[in-house]
C-alpha cells in the first residue's frame, strides 16, 4: 500500500487505461486509486482530470461526497466501529470511546505511527452480533471493551 | 457447458439433486448402530458396504444415518430400515455379506429379509 | 461423483464468520480426514441461517441436527460422537431456557416454526458458491419457463396478480413498476438491483446476497426480459465485501452456463450484468441518487417526474428494485401469483423479512407472512426480552421509521397499518428496546444519522435536521425548555412536508413518533432534568454509597480521568465536576457500592 508520491502519476495512468472511452468511470477509478495508495492523492486527481477531460472541481466534489474516499494518508489497518441502531442499544458508544482512548485519536483520526485509522460507520449489517467492529475486512462481534486489546494486537 | 434448453437444465438439476440428496427429507432411511459395541462388532464395515451398494445400484433417495447404542448389544451390528409410511424394521447381526440382500430385497422390492429380522416397530 | 451419506452445513454468513465459522469448517474437514470419514461426509459452507445470535451454526444432515455456538475445538467431538458413533452432542444443542428440553431438529425451533421462508428459501441450505446446488433447488427453472413459454406481458400480469410490493421501503406495487418501464419506448433499457442496504439495523439484503446470490440474478433476468432490458447493474455497498465476492462468483458461473450473457438458453434474449460498489453514502439508497452514483457523479436525488421508468440511468428507461423484491420473483413465477397472494393481508401480500435486533433474546432474520402481529415476532420468534425485562418500544423501518409501543403489540403488520401508526415498513429493521432505553436518546441517535447523511441539496433537510438535532442535544443535556418541544414538533412537520426526497421526508419520523407516544419522557428531561431510563449521560450522576464501599480502590484505579479519591481509611468519593460518566467504576466495583442516579 505504501507507494512513493513520485509513482502516483504513472500508477494512476495504469488504473485509467481500461476505462478510457467508457461511461461511469469516475467512482470505480477513484476506488482503484484509493485501493492502490490507501487514499486519493492530489496528484492522482490531477492526472484523472487531465486525461479524462473533467474539471478537478467535479472530481473533488465526488471525492468529498462519499464517506469511502479520503484525501489524506490513512493507517495500515482501518478500524470501523459500528454505530448502527442495534449496536447503539447494546453499548457501542462505550466501545468507540474505549478505542479512542486506547489509540489516542479522535473519530476519523490516524495514529502517529500510521498503524490504525479509526472510523465510525453507520451500520455493518451484523446486527445479530451487536456491538460489532470491523478491522480491515474482518468482522468482530459481541464485543466488550475488555476484549479490544487482544483483538487489536492481531493487526500489526 | 452451455445450457440451451429446459432439458439441459433438467439434466443438471437431476445430477445436482443427487449431490444434495442427503439434505432432503421424507425418504427411505437406513439407520446403523454406531455405539462402541456396534463398531466393535463391525458396524463401520456394514456402513461402508451400505454406501457402496447404494451407489452401485444408483439408489439416491436413501439417507444413511448413524445412531448411538440402543441397548441390544448382543445383536450388533444393528441396521434399521424405515421406508416412508412403513414400520421401522430392525435387523440384527448384520454382516457385510447381508448388505446387498437387504438393499435389493427390502429397499428395492419391499420384501423384509426374514432371517435377519429381530424386530419391528410402528 | 460420490454420494455422501451425511452433509455438514457450516454457516458462512458474516455473523457466523465473525464468530469463527471458517475455522470450524477447516477443523471439521481435518477431523473427518483423520477418522477416514471424508469420503462419506461432505462439509458445505452455506449462507446465513438467520439465527445469528446462536452462531456459529452447524447443521448435520440427514438428521437435521442443529448445533449452536460451535467453536473450532468442538469439531473433534462432533466428528467422533455424532458422525462416527451416531450420538448427538447434547451440550451443543440449543436450549431455549434452563427449564426446557434442548432442541435437536431445525424444525422444532420456535424461531423457524412460525417462519415462511420464500425470499430466504435457500439461505443456510445451499452452498452459495455452487450454482448446481441452486439449480437442484429449482434454480433458473423460472427463468427457463419465462424465456421459453411466457410473453413479457404474461410475466408482468403474474407479478401483478401476486400483489408483490417493493420490499426496500417504498412498498410500490412491483408489477405496475415493471409495466411502466415496459411501456416506455427506447432502444436501450436497464434493470437495477438496489443492494445499498443502508438502514442501520437491517441486514436481510446482505444475507440474501451472501447466501443465495443466484436468486437475485435470476429475478433480475426475468425482470429484464419482461421490461425489454438487456443490461443490468447491482449497486452494492462497499461495506459488504463478502456479498460482492459471492455475487462476482455467481455471475461468472451463470455466464459459463449460458444463463447470463448473450442468447440466454439459446433464445434471442441477452442480459449483461455488472456490479457497482457503492462508496459510502446513505442517500444513494434513493433511486435517483443511486443512478447518479452509477453514472459516477455525486449521489444526489433529483425531483421526480420524470420517473426512472421513463428517464433513468444515462437518460434511458430503467427499473430499480431491491434485493428482497428480486428474490421473490422466481417463486412467484414457478408457483403462480395466486399462490403468493394467498398469504398476507388484503393489500400487503406475501411475506416480509425482518431483521430482529436490539434487546431481544433471539436476534436474527425472520421471514413471516404479512399480517403477523408484532407480539408474535418479538415474543414467539424472538423469545422475548433479554433478562425478561419490560418491553418498551419497537423501532421499525430504520431511521425513516418510527417507534411503536406496547399498545401496538397486537397490530397486524402491513404497509398500511404501520403507516397509520406513524412508522413505516421500510426495509424491515426491527430494533427492540427495553426499559433501559431512553426514547429521547433514540430519537437523537437517528437524527444524528440522517443529519450526517443528508446530501445537502435541499434546504429543509439540510438545515431542518441540523436544527432539530441541536434542540434534541439541548434536551438530553438538561438545557431544554418546553418551548423547544413545540418548536421541535413544528420543525419536524415542516421538514417532512417540504423535503425533496425520501430521506428528508421521513427523517422526522423517529422524533414525531417518540413525541407522540413518549412525550412524558421528553418532559422529564426538560422539567425534572431527569432521564427516566438513566441513559442520557448529561442527566445522570454516579455516586458511591459509603455504607457499601469496602475501600478497595478498584474504582479509582480504573477511572480514566482520575476523579475518584479515597484510601483504606476514607470511603471513596467521585468528583462530579470532573466525572465523564463513562460508567467504568460501576462496572468494576465488586461490591455494587456505586449507583447511577
Amino acid at each position: 500500500m505504501v507507494t512513493a508520491l513520485s509513482e502516483v502519476p504513472q500508477k494512476t495512468l495504469e488504473i485509467l487505461e481500461p476505462w478510457r472511452g467508457r461511461k461511469g468511470f469516475l467512482i470505480p477509478v477513484l476506488q482503484a486509486v484509493q485501493h492502490t495508495f490507501g487514499y486519493v492523492p492530489k496528484e492522482a486527481i490531477e492526472v484523472v482530470s487531465r486525461e479524462m477531460k473533467m474539471p478537478t472541481a467535479e472530481i473533488y466534489g465526488v471525492v468529498t461526497f462519499y464517506a469511502q474516499f479520503h484525501l489524506n494518508p490513512r493507517g495500515r489497518h482501518i478500524i470501523r466501529v459500528c454505530r448502527g441502531t442495534a449496536c447503539h442499544v447494546r453499548g457501542s458508544l462505550k466501545l468507540l470511546d474505549k478505542v479512542k482512548e486506547m489509540l489516542k485519536v479522535e473519530e476519523n483520526g490516524t495514529t502517529e505511527d500510521l498503524r490504525y485509522t479509526l472510523e465510525p460507520v453507520a451500520c455493518l449489517g451484523a446486527c445479530g452480533l451487536a456491538p460489532v467492529m470491523m478491522i480491515d475486512e474482518d468482522t468482530h462481534g459481541r464485543l466488550v471493551p475488555d476484549k479490544l486489546g487482544a483483538i487489536m494486537d492481531q493487526y500489526v | 457447458m452451455k445450457i440451451t434448453s429446459l432439458e439441459d437444465l433438467r439434466k443438471i438439476k437431476a445430477s445436482a439433486t443427487d449431490q444434495t440428496s442427503a439434505r432432503s427429507e421424507g425418504k427411505t432411511r437406513i439407520i446403523i448402530g454406531l455405539g462402541t459395541c456396534g463398531i466393535a462388532a463391525g458396524a463401520r464395515a456394514v456402513m461402508e458396504a451400505v454406501l457402496e451398494e447404494l451407489s452401485k445400484r444408483g439408489l439416491k433417495d436413501v439417507s444413511v444415518e448413524g445412531t448411538g447404542c440402543i441397548g441390544m448389544c448382543q445383536q450388533e451390528p444393528l441396521l434399521d430400515v424405515i421406508r416412508p409410511g412403513e414400520p421401522r424394521i430392525t435387523y440384527g447381526r448384520v454382516t457385510v455379506q447381508d448388505v446387498p440382500r437387504i438393499v435389493t430385497e427390502h429397499l428395492v422390492n419391499g420384501r423384509i429379509v426374514e432371517d435377519r429380522l429381530i424386530g419391528r416397530a410402528d | 461423483m460420490p454420494t455422501y451419506r451425511s452433509h455438514v452445513l457450516v454457516c458462512g454468513g458474516t455473523g457466523c464468520i465473525a464468530g469463527g465459522s471458517a475455522l470450524v469448517q477447516a477443523r471439521m474437514k481435518e477431523e473427518l480426514a483423520k477418522k477416514g470419514l471424508d469420503k462419506e461426509v461432505l462439509v458445505v459452507q452455506t449462507g446465513c441461517h438467520g439465527m445469528c445470535e446462536l452462531g456459529p451454526i452447524l447443521v448435520v444432515y440427514p438428521e437435521g441436527t442443529f448445533y449452536t455456538r460451535v467453536q473450532p475445538e468442538d469439531a473433534a467431538e462432533i466428528v467422533e460422537e455424532h458422525l462416527y458413533k451416531g450420538r448427538v452432542v447434547e451440550r451443543l444443542l440449543y436450549r431455549p431456557s434452563e427449564k426446557l428440553e434442548s432442541v435437536k431438529h431445525y424444525n422444532e425451533l420456535p424461531f423457524y416454526a412460525k417462519q415462511n421462508r420464500i425470499a430466504l428459501r435457500n439461505c443456510g441450505y445451499i452452498n452459495p458458491d455452487n450454482i448446481e446446488e441452486y439449480i437442484a433447488r429449482d434454480g433458473y427453472q423460472a427463468m427457463g419457463k419465462v424465456l421459453l413459454e411466457m410473453t413479457p406481458d404474461d410475466v408482468i400480469s403474474e407479478i401483478k396478480k401476486s400483489g408483490l410490493r417493493g420490499r426496500g421501503g417504498g412498498g410500490f406495487p412491483t408489477g405496475m413498476k415493471w409495466e411502466f418501464c415496459k411501456k416506455s419506448v427506447s432502444d436501450k433499457k436497464y434493470t437495477i438491483c438496489n443492494a445499498d442496504e443502508g438502514d442501520p439495523g437491517a441486514f436481510m439484503d446482505r444475507s440474501i446476497l451472501e447466501g443465495d446470490p443466484h436468486s437475485v440474478l435470476e429475478g433480475m433476468a426475468i425482470g429484464a426480459y419482461a421490461m425489454g432490458a438487456d443490461e443490468g447493474y447491482i449497486y452494492c455497498r462497499a461495506e459488504y465485501p463478502l456479498a460482492i465476492k459471492r455475487l462476482k462468483a455467481a455471475i461468472a458461473q451463470a455466464e459459463s452456463y449460458g444463463l447470463l450473457g448473450r442468447n440466454i438458453m439459446g433464445t434471442n434474449f441477452s442480459f449483461e450484468l455488472h456490479i457497482k460498489e457503492g462508496a459510502g453514502a446513505f442517500v444513494c439508497g434513493e433511486e435517483t441518487a443511486l443512478m447518479a452514483s452509477i453514472e459516477g457523479e455525486r449521489g444526489m436525488p433529483r425531483p421526480r417526474p420524470p420517473f426512472p421508468a421513463n428517464k433513468g440511468l444515462w437518460g434511458k428507461p430503467s427499473n430499480i428494485n431491491n434485493v428482497e423484491t428480486w428474490a421473490n420473483v422466481n417463486p412467484i413465477i414457478l408457483k403462480g401469483g395466486d399462490w403468493y397472494a394467498s398469504m398476507g393481508t388484503e393489500k400487503s401480500k406475501g411475506t416480509k423479512v425482518f431483521a430482529l435486533t436490539g434487546k431481544v433474546k433471539n436476534t436474527g432474520l425472520v421471514e413471516v407472512p404479512m399480517g403477523i402481529t408484532i407480539r408474535e415476532i418479538i415474543f414467539d420468534l424472538g423469545g422475548g426480552i433479554i433478562d425478561d425485562k419490560k418491553f418498551k418500544a419497537a423501532q421499525i423501518g430504520g431511521p425513516s421509521g418510527g417507534c411503536l409501543t406496547e399498545e401496538h403489540l397486537d397490530l397486524p403488520v402491513s404497509y398500511e397499518s404501520l403507516t397509520a401508526a406513524g412508522a413505516i415498513m421500510g426495509s424491515g429493521g426491527l430494533v427492540i428496546m427495553d426499559e433501559d432505553t431512553c426514547m429521547v436518546d433514540v430519537a437523537k441517535f437517528f437524527l444524528e444519522f440522517t443529519q450526517a447523511e443528508s446530501c445537502g441539496k435541499c434546504v429543509p433537510c439540510r438545515e431542518g435536521t441540523k436544527q432539530m438535532l441541536l434542540t434534541l442535544q439541548r434536551i438530553t443535556s438538561g438545557k431544554g425548555t418546553m418551548e423547544d418541544l413545540d418548536k421541535l414538533e413544528e420543525l419536524a412537520v415542516m421538514v417532512k412536508e417540504s423535503s425533496l426526497c425520501g430521506l428528508g421526508q421521513t427523517a422526522p419520523n423517529p422524533v414525531l413518533t417518540t413525541l407522540r407516544y413518549f412525550r412524558d419522557e421528553y418532559e422529564a428531561h426538560i422539567k425534572d432534568k431527569k432521564c427516566p431510563a438513566k441513559a442520557c449521560s448529561g442527566l445522570i450522576q454516579y455516586l458511591v454509597s459509603p455504607d457499601l464501599c469496602r475501600k478497595c480502590g478498584l474504582c479509582a484505579k480504573n477511572c480514566p480521568v482520575n476523579c475518584i479519591s479515597g484510601d483504606r481509611q476514607t470511603p471513596y468519593v467521585i468528583d462530579q465536576s470532573r466525572c465523564i460518566k463513562c460508567g467504568t467504576c460501576l462496572e468494576v466495583c465488586p461490591f455494587k457500592a456505586i449507583r447511577k442516579e
